[in-house]
């Protein structure tokens, strides 16, 4: 490309480890785009992609260098230039969209005066026309009431609110390029949609040219032309959108598409053996060729180099001809279709409410409730042994507050929650007996908080057995190592510490040691959000393999509707603390569904070329349910008038234990799906 | 936000009230009573001592006394000495003056100069200019007062003669009149408390320095200064406010043996005499007065750290 914008050459970024040896985190990147194209680069965590796009921006975060080669912006080296010549360019013709919004906004500075920063440094435009120009801006990101927004501060915000706002101050100096650093990664599928979509318009309005980074094969498929994938600080596979996502060159991003679960599959999807090198470790060979299929000796002796293939890839691998016709690496993972007895109820709840309103001291005194709509209400859920109940919803939707009630950690406020048909679960943790806390186990989100740093491996699964089993010092070895073979860990792990494991084998030991406990129900709280795809596969599958083996029934949460379609059997759908729908996944992911349903999967990203998402509903954040009505009153679609502001919708069957809480009859409900479906499809 | 003021008040009083009973049980154990201790060890005087306890109303109920002591505590009045024979707000008053005269000078100086020199080091961070400011702010924590205050007076008034080496003004002089005297005091104290300070804003800059904001306000084009004076201290120096309300108010009631050194005719001093004389009412009096000022100085610092802090100030409770 001769009018390339920025152009990376053989960069190569790196810091000084400990002993004083240089560990390179970038080697040898290659990589420059023109005016106006969009450029996906795709990594799983550690692979290099957010240092490579700060570099884009002359800027390595402390202790990172330069070790070799250069970036040019319009042929200056950024490396090169003074600091005044950088403060220009930044914020200017090169602006950054951060990762997390909500931690890149000054917190006590106003959201006018962030904004008008941008504007003063980056235009000539007179003091009393920025106030304007700032408006103009807030306005073009879609945000509603821009003067009054003026006036906030940034965590008065919703999440995809300030997100709007990082896009608004990056386009305040008129920039060529836009580099975003995972700028949806932490929004509620609705709004990541409706915050590409925005993306993608911005693009092709003002002709600025963006470079997309993220883990997210879904998201950079609906924005980029091309895509880069980046492995172990190498670029290792470059292409049109297309070509990458149809049929990559590179075994590694063949194995990081099949590794995602797809909408339209109830399977698990098949994953990738290993894991990346960490950053910094020095490679002989090819960086992948550990985890690779088809890695012979020349792969472990020879770097690859950079080769063009004849589909437009630009390519690392010494065997990339073939990566086309690899066969799967296993048959994937059948998901939970198998018919359960769901006549054998292990766990019931029946009209549970919750709320987080604290009593003041006038209630306390008489002894009554506040007077506030809980945030969960009228829950009647039943999970049968050995099944997984899926419950999805967006962030609020009150999944997590039904989980820690039924582990105990927040008493319903009405209802009951009944075990095995007699044990009541309304009493809190502290008051189960021991019996009772050991079949129902629980797994969090994130292991790094849920596991003692300074426990070993050893010490963290000895916890359960001893307290629950009372074994001695040998049986507890033994059994330690049973169960780290169970979750595909070797016994040299038990030595080890949370702060010495990955991300992945920490949440496998976090699995191990709800299982240590024999539990008859386990609950799961989002346990893969917070992992690559690559080592998400793997503890789905590792999920569903340790189910089989105890016909332990799983409460799998999840905001991820792909995930949940991966692995449960039944889903419920949740709005704002509310059953909008239950039943099997089949027919859940089928029409009829409740129209929030409908939004949640239009609003999915899947990594297709094709897949277009739908966007039905604004993506505005509720933050309290309404008083009275259906829970989704303000944002359906489909509304048919005052009784869905009025009166609880009725529970509609369609059979199979499928239920759709909803006024419109479902019939009507389908026909206007339908039809809105094959709108979408001309 | 009102709601929260009001919350903090009430806690306030509530501090204060608790303050007032935990002084006033306190003194009331002590063994003797302000009879004994004015009359000191002479038992004999059987008569002279009831007459005594009479005059100054010791023969009521403790929680009768402790309702006339705190009352009048609230009006301004806090009883009369009984060794010195003078109401206690007399000689307390002048002594207050002088305490409020050495902290105010001390924390104009130290302040200041802790944000300033915890700035710099923050920013200079592993360099130079941090590992001086930093090693010297240790060894000015570490160093006791009355070693630093001997050798101050060692230095500038024993062998240079530029400044008294303690006081010999009348407590009761007009302020102007101390202006020389307390320089070395205030030296001596603002050490120590711009110590404190200074470590809390070097530590409060550097996380703020690696915050996403802060990247973001570089990444923005933002100059560095302007970084640093929008995006670094508004946001470094809001946790210090506690910090500092708190090294003032130990600064209050911590001069004792800055003033004992310098013979400074502060409160501190008087406190001291009064507990060797046995003066209990004295006693109850400045530590009321102490506590009074702790509280107040530590609610003025929430109030002022929760109007400076947008979050707090917009919470809707």
């Amino acid at each position: 490309m001769t009018d390339a914008l920025v152009e990376v050459n053989n960069l190569s970024v790196g810091f000084t480890g400990a002993g004083g040896a240089t560990l390179a985190i970038l080697r040898n990147v290659d990589f420059s785009f023109g005016k106006g194209e969009t450029v996906g680069l795709v990594g799983e965590s550690g692979c290099g992609k957010s240092t490579l796009a700060l570099a884009m921006m002359g800027f390595l975060k402390p202790g990172l260098r330069v070790l070799e080669g250069d970036i040019l912006f319009r042929e200056h080296n950024l490396f090169a230039m003074n600091n005044n010549a950088l403060e220009d360019i930044r914020g200017g013709d090169l602006a950054l969209i951060p990762q997390n919004a909500g931690q890149a906004l000054t917190p006590t500075s106003r959201i006018g005066r962030q904004i008008e920063e941008s504007v003063r440094l980056h235009t000539t435009l007179a003091p009393e026309r920025r106030r304007e120009r700032v408006i103009e801006l807030l306005s073009q990101v879609r945000l509603p009431e821009p003067e009054e927004l003026l006036e906030r501060y940034p965590h008065e915000l919703s999440g995809g609110q300030q997100q709007r706002v990082a896009i608004a101050m990056a386009l305040a100096g008129k920039p060529e390029v836009l580099l975003l650093d995972e700028p949806t990664t932490g929004l509620d599928v609705t709004t990541q949609a409706h915050v590409l979509e925005l993306l993608r318009d911005l693009a092709a309005q003002t002709g600025t040219a963006m470079v997309y980074v993220s883990h997210d094969l879904g998201a950079v498929a609906r924005v980029s032309d091309r895509i880069a994938v980046m492995y172990a600080g190498e670029l290792v596979l470059q292409g049109p959108a297309r070509q990458v996502l149809r049929n990559p060159a590179h075994p590694y991003a063949r194995g990081l598409l099949l590794s995602i679960p797809k909408l339209k599959e109830a399977v698990v999807p098949s994953s990738m053996p290993g894991r990346p090198p960490p950053p910094g470790k020095a490679v002989q060979g090819c960086a992948f060729a550990d985890r690779c299929t088809m890695a012979g000796q020349l792969c472990r002796d020879v770097s690859p180099p950079l080769v063009s293939t004849a589909t437009d890839e630009v390519v690392r691998c010494h065997y990339h001809e073939k990566v086309e016709n690899l066969p799967p690496p296993e048959p994937p993972r059948r998901g939970d279709g198998r018919s359960r007895d769901l006549s054998d109820t292990l766990l019931r709840l029946d009209d549970v409410s919750i709320s987080y309103a604290r009593p003041g001291v006038i209630d306390q005194i008489l002894g009554r409730q506040p007077d506030v709509t809980p945030t969960v209400d009228d829950i009647v859920l039943d999970v049968a042994r050995g099944e997984t109940l899926g419950l999805v919803g967006e962030s609020g939707s009150g999944k997590s507050s039904i989980l820690n009630t039924i582990a105990g950690l927040r008493p319903p406020r009405k209802g009951t929650i009944t075990f095995e048909n007699d044990v009541s679960l309304n009493a809190p943790v502290d008051r189960r007996d021991t019996d009772l806390l050991r079949r129902v186990q629980l797994i969090f989100q994130n292991p790094d908080a849920s596991l003692n740093p300074r426990h070993t491996v050893a010490e963290l699964l000895a916890q359960p057995l001893r307290l629950y089993f009372g074994l001695n010092a040998g049986e507890l070895r033994d059994r330690s190592v049973a169960l780290l073979e169970h979750v595909r860990l070797g016994s040299h792990y038990l030595g080890r510490l949370p702060g010495q494991m990955s991300g992945g084998e920490k949440q496998r030991v976090a699995i191990a040691r709800a299982f240590a406990a024999e539990p008859e129900l386990v609950l799961c709280d989002e346990v893969t959000s917070a992992l690559d795809v690559s080592v998400q596969a793997v503890v789905l599958d590792l999920l569903m393999e340790l189910q089989a083996r105890h016909n332990a029934a799983y409460v799998y949460v999840s905001h991820d509707l792909a995930v949940v379609r991966a692995i449960a059997g039944r889903v419920a759908v949740l709005y704002q603390g509310r059953l909008c729908e239950i039943g099997p996944s089949s027919k859940v992911y089928a029409l009829p569904s409740h129209p929030y349903t409908e939004v949640l999967l239009g609003a999915v990203l899947e990594p297709d070329p094709d897949s277009i998402p739908v966007l039905m509903a604004e993506d505005a954040v509720e933050l309290s349910p309404p008083a009275r009505g259906c829970p989704f009153q303000r944002r359906c679609p489909h509304r048919i008038g005052t009784i869905c502001d009025t009166t609880k919708p009725p529970w509609q069957k369609t059979g199979d234990g499928h239920v759709i809480r909803c006024h419109i009859p479902l019939m009507d409900l389908e026909r206007r799906q339908r039809t809105k479906e094959s709108a979408r499809r001309l | 936000m009102f709601k929260l003021i009001l919350r903090r008040l009430a806690l306030g009083v509530l501090t204060l009230v608790m303050v007032t009973i935990i002084v006033f049980v306190g003194v009331e154990a002590l063994p003797g009573d302000a009879c004994t201790a004015y009359l000191g060890r002479d038992t004999a005087l059987e008569t002279k001592l009831a007459k005594c306890r009479d005059d100054f109303g010791l023969n009521q109920p403790a929680h009768e006394r402790f309702f006339v002591w705190a009352g009048g505590a609230l009006q301004g009045d806090l009883g009369i000495s009984t060794r010195r024979n003078k109401p206690i707000s007399d000689l307390v008053q002048i002594r207050l003056r002088n305490t409020l005269l050495l902290g105010a000078a001390a924390s104009a100086v130290g302040i200041p100069i802790a944000i300033l020199l915890g700035v710099i080091a923050a920013l200079t961070r592993d360099r130079a200019a941090d590992l001086w400011i930093s090693t010297s702010a240790i060894f000015a924590m570490t160093l006791p007062e009355f070693i630093s205050a001997t050798l101050l007076i060692l230095f500038f008034s024993v062998w240079l003669g530029w400044l008294p080496g303690i006081v010999i003004t009348r407590p009761d002089a007009p302020v102007f009149e101390f202006l020389q005297d307390i320089i070395l005091p205030i030296i001596a104290l603002a050490f120590v408390m711009t110590a404190h300070i200074l470590r809390m804003v070097r530590t409060c800059v550097i996380d703020v320095m690696a915050s996403d904001y802060v990247q973001m306000a570089i990444l923005k084009g933002v100059p560095y200064w302007q970084v640093v004076f929008r995006h670094v201290l508004p946001n470094a120096l809001l946790p210090t406010i506690n910090l500092v309300a708190l090294t003032l108010a130990w600064l209050l009631g911590g001069t004792v043996v800055i003033e004992v050194v310098f013979n400074y005719p502060g409160l501190g001093r008087l406190m001291l005499d009064s507990v060797s004389d046995r003066d209990l009412a004295l006693v109850q009096a400045i530590a009321l007065i102490l506590a009074v000022l702790y509280v107040g100085l530590n609610l003025v610092a929430d109030l002022l750290s929760l109007v400076a802090n947008p979050r707090l100030r917009t919470m809707k409770v």
